[in-house]
């Protein structure tokens, strides 16, 4: 990285050549204020809360655009400037509705804080609020436009991050309105409901769609049985709406915690990421080995890539994994095979997930399969961000909670796992398993590093005794399309294929960095949370799922062989094309 | 919201010609949904989802570029549709007095269709000849110098040529 020196507010810092004076600033330790600008966004400079000046210069400029200049000295702070930055924020305010109390982002929004730190205590201009109405289409977020401030994220998330488009502004001046693209209805767009807009919308204009209040009317129902499963990436980051650092693993207290919120069981889908692996990977090297089937196989865990597929590349439906995620399989193994051995009525069971991600909510309806055990395998998904609410609402001493452990017979898992939460994981837990399939032993080193890391796109060839297994990770829509677009040209032109497996995840980062974890993820919290879960692996005294007891366990007692036709039944799906617009 | 039409629209030969000549080049899409709504007289959902595969654009995109121009329109406007200029000359010399007369006597107000679907009104920016004004244009031909005791006889004169 080449540097220039500048300095703000007359301290010298080296700066990146080509980076902002924002950029800059953050090296000096001086925060300046922003709204629309987003460390994952490239800086467009919609809101104008960040201007600075230029030393010499009677301009003011915009921090988060303006490119760093050698030698110049840039003023962030001083009572003029602090004068425009409060204007700027009460004209934004004039403009947004004051329902802070019952809003969904109290208290964890953006606007708010500035409006603390400004110590704004009325808006002088006349107010004029849209009258727009809510978005309630999707089952996973919730579009309000009458509180956008129209910073942009949203739709640059959608459009440059995701490559998605389901989002835009239309219209212009003050009738300018965010809404779904070409004006129909959120679920009639393109949204793959990855929710990476509701988590990078500064303010209350999207967010997910809470479900607390239905977990409640479940612990009071009477002859209920709730279960809740935990998915991989929760335990990394719940502890963050408990003031903890980011990727502190704290999975033994959110097992306390569940119970203390009245569940009556507590899995993980770690445990269902294992049997993941155990169907994925055969059904992999089944592929693999007799050449049935079309590789490279594509990993269907993701639901917001699932339904990205189906919308954009519905070619591809032959190459995707059968495998349910592991959350749709821990659902079915609680209504079928752990209600068996509790000798509880699968209709009374309430299966309820906690999950890092919005799209989660959509998958448990996606289809009639997802209905494997006679009722919804999955009733309820609640994100990181509610059950954080939930954990708040009933006084639980989260913090200083004794550790528990997960319920068996289906709640023990291994490191592969727990890996399934970070982009690269799901295929480095199913590669160490197809390894002992195809090689007829152990892996040795079981850390597969070509996957892991926060290249968009990951590639490399893994040796397993000899066979060479060209392998892909893409996170992150916006990276998935190239790979996608290698193997439609191998296919069109008869070439050999790139790849014999890919992952994809949505998410930038993978589950990690879902949309439905806490605010405020960037890329520190990112590599935070995803050290939490490889220590979580490296600590694991098992770091194969073929080698979980409680999944060998299953398979005897209940489903057989991987991909047998028990196991089909309840552990597989089925995709299906679908119009990118419903309209 | 605009009434969409279901059916599938139809471009000529002539417009798909013009479409294919601007695919590659910067800025065509503007260019296109011009020449589009030049043909259909408007620009419904469909022609704008035929628009975004033809130039190989995100619907979301088309539909921020259209709804950005108040020129694009996304309604059917009637088969007479009275552009009535707001241009500063025409501004000044009583404009918006035209707009009234006409929804007065049309029954319906301004970017509205009559019900036999011969008329509409929209108000325009300057249309470039302001020594006309107050003005309004319709279908191409410009009627100028208006009084507001004129405006009766040019509606009643469109009426009678259906």
């Amino acid at each position: 990285m080449k540097t220039v020196e500048v300095k703000i507010n007359g301290q010298s810092v080296q700066a990146d050549a080509a980076g902002s004076i924002l950029d800059a600033a953050k090296l000096a330790g001086t925060k300046i204020p922003i709204l629309c600008a987003h460390p994952d966004l490239t800086a467009w400079g919609a809101c104008g809360i960040c201007i600075v000046k230029i030393e010499g210069n009677p301009r003011l400029v915009r921090a988060c655009t303006t490119k760093v200049v050698p030698g110049q000295n840039y003023i962030t702070h001083d009572p003029e400037i602090q004068k425009i930055r409060k204007t700027v924020i009460e004209l934004i305010l004039s403009n947004h509705p004051q329902e802070c109390l019952t809003c969904a982002r109290n208290q964890a929004c953006e606007l708010q804080k500035l409006a603390t730190d400004f110590c704004i205590r009325e808006v002088p201009y006349d107010t004029n609020i849209m009258d727009l109405p809510k978005d309630t289409s999707t089952e996973s977020v919730i579009l309000d436009p009458v509180k956008c401030v129209q910073c942009g994220r949203c739709a640059l998330v959608c459009q440059s991050l995701q490559d998605v488009w389901a989002l835009e502004f239309l219209e212009r001046g003050e009738k300018t309105r965010l809404a779904p693209s070409a004006d129909v209805l959120l679920d009639e767009s393109p949204c793959i409901k990855c929710g990476q807009c509701a988590a990078h919308c500064p303010v209350g204009a999207i967010y997910e769609k809470d479900e607390t209040d239905k977990f409640l009317a479940a612990v009071l129902a009477k002859n209920t049985h709730v279960s809740v499963q935990i998915a991989p990436a929760i335990r990394v980051a719940l502890g963050e709406a408990f003031g903890m650092k980011p990727g502190s693993i704290v999975t033994g207290k959110i097992y306390a915690a569940l119970r203390k919120l009245g569940a009556d069981s507590v899995f993980d889908t770690n445990f269902g990421a294992d049997l993941t692996v155990m169907e994925e990977g055969s059904e992999f090297v089944e592929k693999f080995l007799n050449r049935k089937g079309d590789l490279p196989q594509l990993t269907s865990c993701c639901p917001a890539w699932t339904d990205y597929m189906e919308k954009y590349y519905p070619d591809m439906i032959p190459h995707f994994s059968t495998a349910k995620s592991p959350m749709m399989m821990q659902g079915a193994m609680a209504k079928t095979y752990f209600a068996q051995q509790k000798n509880l009525d699968p209709k009374d069971i309430y299966s309820v997930a906690i999950m890092p991600c919005t799209a989660k909510k959509f998958e448990i309806r996606r289809s009639s399969d997802m209905n494997s055990s006679g009722a919804p395998d999955v009733d309820l998904v609640l994100t990181t961000r509610e059950l954080g609410r939930l954990i708040k609402m009933a006084g639980i001493d989260f913090e200083n909670l004794a550790d528990e452990k997960a319920d068996s017979p289906i709640g023990l898992y291994t490191g592969a796992g727990t890996i399934f939460g970070v982009t690269g994981g799901v295929m480095e837990a199913a590669l160490r398993t197809a390894y002992k399939l195809v090689a007829g032993e152990e892996l040795k080193n079981v850390e597969i590093n070509p996957v892991r890391g926060t290249d968009g796109v990951k590639k490399g060839v893994i040796d397993i005794k000899g066979t060479a297994v060209k392998v892909a990770a893409a996170h992150g829509m916006i990276n998935v399309k190239s790979i996608l677009e290698e193997i439609r040209e191998a296919k069109k032109t008869g070439k050999p294929m790139p790849y014999d497996f890919v992952e994809v995840m949505a998410c930038y980062g993978g589950c990690i960095a879902g949309g439905g974890q806490p605010y405020e993820t960037d890329d520190k919290v990112r590599a935070a949370r995803t050290a939490g879960l490889y220590t979580d692996d490296a600590k694991s005294q098992l770091r194969c799922s073929h080698l979980n007891p409680e999944i060998l366990h299953i398979y005897e007692k209940f489903l057989g062989k991987p991909c047998s036709d028990k196991a089909h039944k309840y552990l597989h799906t089925h995709y299906q094309k679908r119009p990118v617009y419903k309209k | 919201m605009a009434v969409e039409t279901a059916e599938e629209i139809k471009f000529s030969p002539e417009l798909l010609a013009f479409i294919e000549s601007w695919k590659k080049k910067p800025g065509n899409l503007i260019m296109v949904l011009h020449k589009v709504q030049e043909e259909l007289g408007f620009l419904p959902r469909q022609a704008a989802i035929k628009v975004s595969e033809l130039l190989e654009v995100p619907l979301a995109k088309v539909y921020g570029v259209l709804t950005f121009y108040h020129y694009f329109k996304r309604t059917k406007p009637g088969k007479y549709n009275i552009q009535v200029c707001m241009g500063t000359a025409c501004y000044l010399k009583g404009g918006d007095d035209l707009i009234s007369e006409l929804e007065k006597l049309l029954g319906v107000p301004l970017n509205e269709v009559t019900e036999d679907g011969l008329f509409s009104v929209e108000s325009v920016r300057c249309v470039g000849c302001c020594g006309l004004a107050p003005l309004f244009v319709v279908g191409g031909e410009v009627y100028g110098k208006l009084a507001l005791e004129q405006v009766a006889g040019i509606v009643e004169d469109l009426r009678k040529q259906g």
